[in-house]
């Protein structure tokens, strides 16, 4: 059985006592457990639900409409390129491209060795700095072919 | 002009509420809560003409006086922070750089719709813009701007950062409503309007951060002084332009609404890089319908540019030069409106995939004969026939394009491939 860490306990009873319903409280426990198991599976669901006393069919609704709620494992770093319009005017194709290379995976996989996972999104709402590449919490503005490289290097070495 | 809502951002540090008051920081909110009443603010915001900057230009001061006077029971005000416009990044300014800004706007609403709980919607991928307001909120609160007894009055008013989840539905104010609640990010039908029946049943106001940020200026000055900015009396204040693309100066900036489209490329975004010439440009998000070369002369406000048949929208301008091909950018925004509709309306949910395939053939040299005919029609089949305004964004960018660029369009179709790429 999973279970939260006390910290993540803590702060779902804060939670609760903040929104008037119990249900607006989904979204935020859905990022926290995020956080704590790494990806939104269904047994993660289920303990969802019961935390904050909803269906575990509810639970799956939401999480299956949100596109950050990963529903897969996804790799240690979480690599995702902006491939809109600002961005693929500043030449994002060749970021896709060259990140598929340095990591040897497509769209959409993880490296073996679990580090990485690539993916292509929607615009992130910094498109005077694109190309854009977020990597978990953090946003890499401006990215060449050669700073790409270099952050991914970088990251193997951490 | 003086700079309303990026004034001292760079450099002052005001996501430190020291350095946000020693500015004369959340004097506008004390003076709204210890010295006005309800009608008195309303009122002010009404004169200064200030219209919604998240995209439909609805006057502020009119969809806060919706709100039931009578009404008994909570009511809630929430910020639109949820930025997803394709081109749009302006409200990322205030958020990370001029927090207190925000949240001085917010505390002021509240107080006029009399909202003892908000929300910040705040897109899910923002997260260090999130943190910065949540410890933000904290100083405020410190300070006894938030929560119990503000400015040592008897009145009540928390904010609560929510952060979203990645849809770009959730930007429209019924979906955000939805998506605070718990809910899957789904448009309700209207009326009843939020105003009426919100967030929890109860009414509610959904304002952008631009819009929330620029009424402690009102506030302190006078909605008379705010009302003569700009292009009065239907077009006022500062507006954040957000320029993207080719240009050499890409960035937020804050002027005169009315700044012309060629001043904003040409002076302040530096022109197009590599000295090359200008092919199109959207002027407002990825929805508004794009111009040529020869429309750029245009006031960017709210009804020149509906008067160009376009629109404001989010005033995001997104700047293309000669090398674009326009089949290819129409293509990735079509994508992504069919990645992004909920897929409760038909027309939508079903238009917005066939216009991608109809366009991802034409790209790729595949077009048929009578293929731009029929992503007018499917386009003319969305607009009007849905619950929310993504459809018909997405039915106005084609429309755009195609107007403007559909000898490209028929080329790409006779000769077999796309002329730019494929020589
Ligand atoms: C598909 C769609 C997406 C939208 N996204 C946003 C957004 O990201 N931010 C925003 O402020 N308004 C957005 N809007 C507009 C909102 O529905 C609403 O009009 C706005 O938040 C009202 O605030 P205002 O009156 O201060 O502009 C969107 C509308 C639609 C139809
Ligand atoms: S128009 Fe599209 S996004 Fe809006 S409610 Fe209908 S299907 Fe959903
Ligand atoms: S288009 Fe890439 S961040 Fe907006």
């Amino acid at each position: 059985m999973i279970q939260f860490s006390q910290s993540a306990k803590d702060k779902v009873e804060a939670l609760k006592r903040t929104y008037p319903t119990k249900d607006a409280c989904l979204l935020p426990v859905l990022h926290i457990a995020q956080k704590e198991f790494g990806y939104i599976s269904p047994e993660v669901m289920e303990y969802v639900a019961g935390v904050i006393g909803v269906s575990p069919a509810r639970v799956y609704g939401v999480a299956t409409f949100y596109t950050m709620y990963n529903k897969k494992p996804v790799g240690k770093y979480h690599v995702q390129v902006c491939t809109n319009i600002s961005c693929h005017l500043e030449g994002s194709a060749k970021i896709v491209d060259t990140l598929k290379s340095v990591l040897g995976i497509e769209e959409g996989q993880t490296t073996k060795d679990n580090m990485f996972t690539l993916a292509t999104v929607e615009c992130l709402g910094a498109c005077g700095f694109g190309p854009v590449v977020q990597i978990n919490d953090d946003y890499y503005e401006q990215c060449t072919e050669q700073k790409v490289k270099e952050i991914i290097e970088g990251l193997r070495k951490k | 002009m003086e700079q309303i809502l990026l004034k001292n951002v760079e450099g002052a540090k005001l996501a430190d509420i020291n350095n946000y008051t020693a500015v004369g920081g959340y004097e506008s909110a004390k003076k709204a809560i210890t010295s006005m009443t309800i009608a008195q603010i309303i009122d002010e915001v009404k004169k200064s003409g200030l219209r919604g900057r998240g995209g439909a230009g609805f006057p502020a001061g009119m969809k806060w006086d919706f709100v039931p006077k009578d009404f008994k029971g909570p009511r809630y005000l929430c910020c639109n922070a949820d930025e997803g416009e394709p081109g749009t990044f302006k409200d990322r300014e205030i958020l990370e750089k001029n927090p207190h800004l925000l949240i001085e706007g917010m505390i002021i609403a509240s107080y006029a719709i009399g909202a003892e709980l908000s929300f910040i919607y705040i897109r899910g991928e923002f997260v260090k813009a999130a943190n910065t307001l949540e410890s933000a909120l904290d100083q405020a609160r410190k300070q006894g701007f938030l929560g119990e007894r503000i400015f040592g009055t008897d009145k009540k008013i928390d904010i609560v950062v929510h952060r979203g989840a990645g849809a770009y539905i959730c930007g429209e104010e019924t979906a955000l409503i939805e998506s605070i609640e718990g809910e899957r990010g789904n448009p309700r039908v209207r009326p009843p309007f939020p105003a009426v029946v919100g967030v929890f049943s109860k009414p509610t106001v959904v304002n952008n951060v631009e819009t929330l940020a620029a009424v402690p200026s009102i506030i302190k000055n006078s909605g008379q002084w705010y009302a003569a900015i700009g292009v009065p009396p239907k077009n006022t204040g500062s507006k954040l332009y957000a320029v993207s693309g080719h240009v050499n100066k890409p960035g937020v900036y804050e002027l005169p609404m009315g700044t012309t489209l060629k001043d904003l490329i040409y002076n302040y975004a530096g022109g197009i890089k590599g000295n090359k010439k200008l092919k199109g440009v959207i002027p407002g998000g990825s929805s508004t319908p794009v111009l040529l070369p020869e429309e750029i002369g245009v006031s960017m406000d709210f009804d020149s540019l509906a008067k160009a048949g376009s629109m404001l929208g989010s005033a995001a301008v997104i700047v293309m030069d000669e090398d674009v091909c326009t089949v290819e950018e129409s293509l990735r925004l079509s994508e992504f409106y069919a990645h992004e509709s909920c897929g409760q309306c038909t027309p939508c949910r079903e238009g917005t995939v066939w216009m991608t395939k109809i366009l991802d053939r034409i790209e790729q040299g595949k077009g048929e004969q009578g293929d731009i005919e029929l992503l007018e029609r499917v386009s003319a089949n969305i607009m009007g026939n849905t619950l929310c305004p993504l459809g018909d964004a997405a039915a106005m960018m084609m429309l755009g394009f195609l107007k403007k660029f559909k000898d490209e369009f028929a080329l790409h179709i006779k000769s077999g491939r796309c002329p730019i790429h494929k020589k």
